[in-house]
C-alpha cells in the first residue's frame, strides 16, 4: 500500500534508533509525550519502546477520545436510546465502553434498543432520510479530526430541512487539554510535569495545522514535532525531539509535511467554526473538568442539537478511588504503577480512562506490553524432586 | 479514533464525492471537505471523509530525511 508500506520499514526504522541512540546525550533523559491514542497504538503496535536508548521515555498522553469520554454522556447515549423510536447512531468506538449499572451500548441494544453503528456521520443522516417517520441521533465523539465530518451533515441536516435528525455533541479540542496536562492544578499534588516535550497529533493537526501549537512551544518552553502515525513518523518525530532538547530550542517543527501544513485544512475550519461554538467547560476522564476544551452546537443550528430537543442533563460518574489515570496521563505515574492494573481494571472490565480503548494508555501496555515486565526464568525441565536433595 | 488512511483517488463521480483505493478495497467517499482533488491524487481519508491532500513530494523528501538519518547516526548528535 503505497504512502503505508514504506513508512513501516523495519530496516528503516533501525537505522533510526541508532540515530537516536546515537543522538541522546549521555546522563540526559528525554521524557516525551506523544499526545495522540495513534502514536500511543503504533508505540506499542510496532514495539517502539523497544527500540529506543534506556534515556528515552515515552508518556502516553490523553487523545484518545473514546478513553476521555465521561460515564455520564456513555449514560445519557443509552437514555438516548431507550427512548421509544429512536434510533441512536454511533462509531463502533463506543459501543463496549461501560456506563453504569453494568449497561455499555452494546447491551443496551441487546436489551432491544435500536442503536446503529456507523462508519460516516454521512451514513447517520443517510439513515435519518431513509426514515422521516423516526428520531434518529448522531452521537458525535471525536477530536478535530472527526469534528468537520459532523458539522457537514449538520448543514446538510438543515439544508435538506431535515426534521428528525439530531446531534449529541461530545467534541473535544486538542489544545485544551494539553494546557491542562502542563498547568492543572493537580499538578501540584502529583508532582512537577516530567515532560520535556511533545510528539504533536498527526491528522487532528491536519485540520488545525501546526500554528496553534506555537503557543506551547514558547509558553512552555517545550518543542512539539507533529508527526504521522506510522511507526517511521514516530521514530523520525523522537530523533527531532531529542535533537532539539540538545540544541536547547523550543519550536514547532512538522514531520508530517506530506499531509499538514502551517495554517490546516481552512474549509474544514471555518465549515466548524459555523456549526460550533466553545462550551464553557467539558468534563474529561482522567483529567476532570477543563476550561474551554469542547464544543456545543451554535444556537443557528439549535434544531439539530440532541442536547436541547431532548433536554439532556449530565451527571458525573467518579472512576474506581485507585485509579491512576490522571496521574498516568500528565506522566507522573505508569500503568503498572497502579494497584488495579491488570488485575481489577482489564480492556474487558476498564475502571478509568487508560484502559478503556486500545490507544489508552494501560490497554496498550496491557496488550502489546505486559509481558515484558514480568522477568523471565529459565528453569530446567521437570525431573523428578528426590525428598531431602533439594537446595 | 483519530485513524486515517491514504488512499488514491480513482473517480470523482459527482460534485464532492469520490470513489479511493486501498489496496483494491474500493469506498465511496465525500470530498466536502477538500477542494480540487483530481483523480490518481492520493487523500487522507477519516470517516468517509477526505481531510487532505496527501503531497508526493514532501512524502519523498520525508522518507528521504529517514534514510539519511539512518544511514549517518554519528552525524545525527
Amino acid at each position: 500500500m503505497k504512502y503505508i508500506d514504506e513508512f513501516r520499514d523495519g530496516g528503516v526504522a533501525r537505522g533510526l534508533a541508532a540515530a537516536i541512540a546515537g543522538a541522546a546525550e549521555p546522563g540526559r533523559r528525554y521524557n516525551l509525550m506523544e499526545f495522540c491514542g495513534g502514536h500511543t497504538h503504533a508505540i506499542s503496535r510496532y514495539g517502539l519502546a523497544d527500540l529506543l536508548p534506556a534515556s528515552v521515555n515515552m508518556i502516553h498522553g490523553p487523545g484518545c477520545p473514546v478513553c476521555v469520554l465521561p460515564i455520564g454522556r456513555i449514560d445519557n447515549a443509552i437514555e438516548l436510546a431507550a427512548r421509544p423510536g429512536l434510533i441512536l447512531c454511533t462509531y463502533a468506538d463506543t459501543m463496549r465502553v461501560p456506563a453504569s449499572q453494568g449497561l455499555s451500548l452494546i447491551k443496551a441494544k441487546a436489551r432491544g434498543a435500536d442503536i446503529r453503528m456507523v462508519y460516516s456521520s454521512a451514513d447517520a443522516l443517510a439513515i435519518a432520510r431513509a426514515h422521516p417517520d423516526r428520531e434518529v441521533v448522531f452521537f458525535a465523539i471525536g477530536f478535530e479530526t472527526t469534528t468537520p465530518p459532523t458539522a457537514v451533515v449538520i448543514r446538510e441536516a438543515a439544508a435538506l430541512g431535515l426534521a428528525n435528525f439530531s446531534v449529541f455533541c461530545n467534541h473535544v479540542l486538542t489544545p485544551a487539554a494539553i494546557s491542562n496536562i502542563l498547568e492543572s492544578k493537580d499538578v501540584r499534588e502529583i508532582g512537577t510535569v516530567p515532560i520535556d516535550g511533545f510528539i504533536g497529533p498527526a491528522h487532528v493537526s491536519t485540520v488545525i495545522g501546526s500554528a496553534p501549537y506555537e503557543y506551547f512551544a514558547e509558553e512552555y518552553q517545550r518543542p512539539v514535532v507533529i508527526a504521522g502515525f506510522e511507526p517511521l513518523d514516530v521514530m523520525q518525530a523522537i530523533l527531532m525531539l531529542v535533537r532539539q532538547l540538545n540544541e536547547g530550542r523550543a519550536e514547532v517543527e512538522n514531520e508530517f509535511t506530506r499531509a499538514v501544513t502551517r495554517e490546516g485544512n481552512v474549509k474544514a475550519k471555518t465549515l466548524v467554526a459555523e456549526v460550533f461554538e466553545l462550551r464553557r467547560s467539558f468534563e474529561w476522564r482522567g483529567l476532570g473538568e477543563v476550561p474551554y476544551s469542547a464544543l456545543a452546537i451554535k444556537e443557528a443550528y439549535a434544531a439539530f442539537d440532541a442536547e436541547r430537543r431532548y433536554g439532556i442533563t449530565y451527571r458525573p460518574v467518579p472512576d474506581h478511588k485507585a485509579c491512576e489515570c490522571g496521574a498516568i496521563l500528565r506522566g507522573a505515574k505508569k500503568p503498572v504503577d497502579c494497584k488495579v492494573f491488570g488485575t481489577a481494571c482489564t480492556p474487558e472490565n476498564p475502571l478509568g480512562s487508560c484502559m478503556v480503548s486500545s490507544e489508552g494508555a494501560c490497554a496498550a501496555h496491557y496488550t502489546f506490553g505486559r509481558f515484558k515486565d514480568v522477568a523471565v526464568v529459565a528453569r530446567p525441565a521437570a525431573v523428578p524432586v528426590v525428598e531431602g536433595a533439594r537446595a | 479514533m483519530c485513524l486515517a488512511l491514504p488512499a488514491r483517488v480513482v473517480e470523482i463521480p459527482e460534485a464532492e464525492v469520490a470513489v479511493v483505493d486501498v489496496d483494491g478495497v474500493r469506498k465511496r467517499i465525500s470530498l466536502a471537505l477538500v477542494d480540487g482533488v483530481a483523480c490518481g491524487d492520493y487523500v487522507i481519508v477519516h470517516v468517509g471523509y477526505a481531510l487532505a491532500r496527501l503531497d508526493p513530494d514532501e512524502a519523498q523528501r520525508t522518507l528521504d530525511e529517514f534514510a539519511r538519518a539512518g544511514l549517518a547516526p554519528q552525524a545525527a548528535r
